[in-house]
């Protein structure tokens, strides 16, 4: 293709003409598979100033508009009785309108306990990823059966071609003086609405 | 040797951030004179210290996610063209488009044109040594381009004039008053009621940079990894800066060293528990985002991923050197290290400071390029302990000792010395004879020229009353 590419792989050739074969990678770790606890993810994500609601599927539209007033942008494909009333849904919305939004509420596909992590895909129910990014609120509505024990669950569910997004709590810098401040440029709150099933 | 197509090669001079105006001997003499930077950095680095250490002691399985993470990279060294190959070949039937660069001036030239095809005058950058490595802020000022800096420790470096001093918080050697009278003297438009408390700094950053954000049309990135087997990349951060580059604009353009590629999407699992815990001393940094290729309606639609040799092929040359490839840009080694802790950043002249940095840029460019950093070192092994891929810094900094060039006037005195110690008769002589030097000589000074660039760094020790011998004999 290119001489630049010929000339890096020649010189990494020549490079490890003599190298041995590196023996098999030991995965002594502990593997995906344990049982996950909900108690350590809620621990997880108040430790890291995300705000917990243990609520059923019902209460999720009136969690959401008792916590904020404005606008409050959706998936195209999040469930409509999740919707709180006047829900501004993303069908391709530009930019300014989303940034102008209150808030944001999706699903998730998958959390780790042990982290505090939650993974949006884009699939339907979670959307495009700047619609997650610019309002300074995110309600993220997540079931039991989502949460897995630790990062290794996750990648083992995961579909890496999808565009992923992994949060653990709010946006946050720890830049001057190494204190923690949440919130620069991401959403500023993260609210979990975790369903009770 | 004839050097031929192909034969590796370090970085070209004149180019990027890999070598310092000063040796580290001068340049840390003066860092040493800063006692506010001296305190920053120490409160700095105690603090992650506790941190990374309470959430290392969570993972019950740290050792082995250690031993697989050091593993994997050592089967990354050893089959790196096929994997870089399969990640080419990914990348590109997602929609991406794969450059590659030898060195520094190519990678800042293909940048260059890329932007320029764009139209745009302007970038916005995600935090990222590999363009910093390869200068790529001054080729494109120079090209008539604006970089931004959007990630808050590198806007405070760049609006600051200065240069980062720590890979991962790069203003570490600055304070809230600092930072404070930084933005107040640079940053346009901001609030003169501006306080020094960090959640009103960070808040005038969100400010300053929010429509930047929404109205730059490219951005540049690095990568912490990219899995071969999907050609998925993978940027870390925490404050959301990455994800807005990473997301808004229409074109992306991320430049990575050849090494970042991992073999499969599973290898994740080890580097995303040792990265956050190692680093910032987090259990999982607030953001990371995944992207492989380009996705239609969603995120940029022009993706270019530049792959960078600059001296890594050197690097790989070197048997013994080659595990500093396995690097992944942690940090963990800066923050337990006692030279670094005192001598600042700064005083390494290169992109990469601390222990990690005093191996790798003298490998990067070339030992005669960056002779004295080999020596930054006390090789006390805290660095070993806790890199999270487990790179023997100290026996590389031994070994690129050995490969430094040294003095006619060391190299004589000590071959004097390997002869003198193997003749025992005449050594004990000569002991008996130093003897004299107590007399004869003046304490606390340096030996005499053509010697005295020997004892200009360390103590001359003062010879014993009584050798070992003689006090052997004597009881």
């Amino acid at each position: 293709m290119s001489a630049a590419r010929d000339l890096v792989l020649g010189r990494i050739r020549t490079a490890l003409r003599d190298a041995p074969v590196a023996p098999d990678v030991p995965r002594d770790y502990r593997p995906a598979g344990r049982p996950a606890s909900l108690e350590t993810l809620i621990d997880r994500l108040v430790d890291y100033k995300a705000v917990v609601h243990r609520i059923s599927e019902e209460d999720i539209a009136a969690t959401v508009s008792g916590l904020v007033s404005g606008t409050v942008v959706v998936p195209p494909g999040l469930p409509p009785a999740w919707r709180p009333a006047g829900a501004l849904q993303d069908d391709g919305l530009p930019q300014d309108r989303i940034a102008a939004a209150d808030a944001v509420l999706t699903a998730a596909a998958v959390a780790v306990a042990e982290t505090g992590t939650i993974v949006l895909d884009g699939s339907p129910d979670q959307g495009r990823r700047i619609i997650t990014l610019l309002p300074d609120v995110h309600f993220c509505v997540l079931r039991a059966a989502q949460v897995v024990a630790a990062v290794p669950d996750a990648i083992a569910r995961l579909e890496p071609r999808r565009p992923l997004t992994w949060i653990s709590g709010p946006s946050a810098t720890s830049d001057i003086e190494l204190n923690r401040v949440e919130g620069v440029h991401g959403p500023r709150h993260l609210h979990v609405l975790l369903l009770a099933e | 040797m004839t050097t031929f197509l192909g034969m590796p090669a370090t970085a070209p001079r004149g180019v990027g951030n890999l070598r310092g105006e000063q040796t580290f001997p001068e340049a840390a003499h003066e860092a040493l004179a800063n006692s506010q930077m001296r305190r920053n950095l120490r409160h700095a680095t105690t603090t992650i210290r506790g941190k990374s250490g309470k959430v290392i002691a969570e993972l019950p399985d740290w050792q082995a996610l250690r031993d697989a993470g050091s593993a994997i990279k050592a089967d990354v060294m050893s089959r790196l063209p096929d994997l870089l190959l399969e990640l080419e070949q990914k990348v590109t039937d997602a929609g991406g488009v794969v450059h590659w660069a030898a060195d520094a001036n190519e990678a800042n030239a293909i940048v260059t044109r890329l932007v320029r095809e764009t139209g745009s005058d302007r970038v916005i950058k995600v935090k990222s040594m590999a363009t910093q490595e390869i200068g790529l802020n001054e080729a494109l000022e120079e090209a008539g381009i604006a970089p931004v800096e959007t990630d808050l420790a590198e806007l405070i470096v760049q609006l600051g004039h200065d240069k980062p001093s720590h890979i991962l918080v790069p203003a570490i050697h600055r304070n809230r008053s600092e930072i404070r009278e930084i933005f107040l003297r640079e940053m346009p438009g901001v609030d003169p009621a501006l306080t020094d408390d960090p959640p009103v700094l960070a808040a005038a950053a969100r400010k300053y940079l929010r429509e930047t954000f929404l109205s730059t049309k490219v951005a540049v990135s690095g990568a912490n990894f990219a899995v071969a087997e999907t050609g998925t990349l993978a940027v870390v951060e925490s404050e959301g800066n990455g994800r807005m580059c990473l997301t808004l604009p229409d074109t992306l353009i991320t430049v990575m060293g050849i090494e970042k590629v991992v073999p499969t999407w599973q290898d994740l699992e080890v580097f995303l528990q040792l990265l956050p815990r190692a680093s910032t001393g987090e259990r999982m940094n607030p953001y990371t985002t995944m992207w492989t290729g380009v996705t239609p309606g969603d995120g940029p639609q022009n993706f270019h991923l530049i792959l960078l040799d600059n001296g890594r092929s050197a690097v790989l040359a070197d048997e013994v050197g080659r595990s500093a490839l396995h690097c992944i840009r942690c940090s963990a080694c800066l923050n337990v290290c006692p030279v670094y802790e005192r001598a600042g950043g700064h005083s390494y002249g290169s992109v990469y400071p601390g222990p990690i940095g005093a191996v790798l840029s003298p490998q990067l460019t070339g030992i005669e390029d960056n002779a004295s950093l080999p020596y930054a070192s006390s090789l006390c092994g805290a660095c070993f302990d806790a890199c999270p891929v487990k790179i023997d810094i100290p026996s590389l900094l031994v070994h690129l000792r050995d490969k430094a060039p040294h003095p006619r006037s060391e190299r004589a005195a000590m071959a004097a010395a390997a002869w003198l110690m193997d003749k025992p008769k005449m050594y004990a002589s000569a002991q008996r004879a130093a003897k004299l030097a107590r007399i004869a000589g003046r304490r606390g000074r340096g030996l005499p020229p053509p010697l005295s660039g020997w004892t200009a760094g360390r103590d001359l020790p003062e010879f014993p009353s009584q050798t070992f011998r003689d006090w052997w004999a004597a009881r």
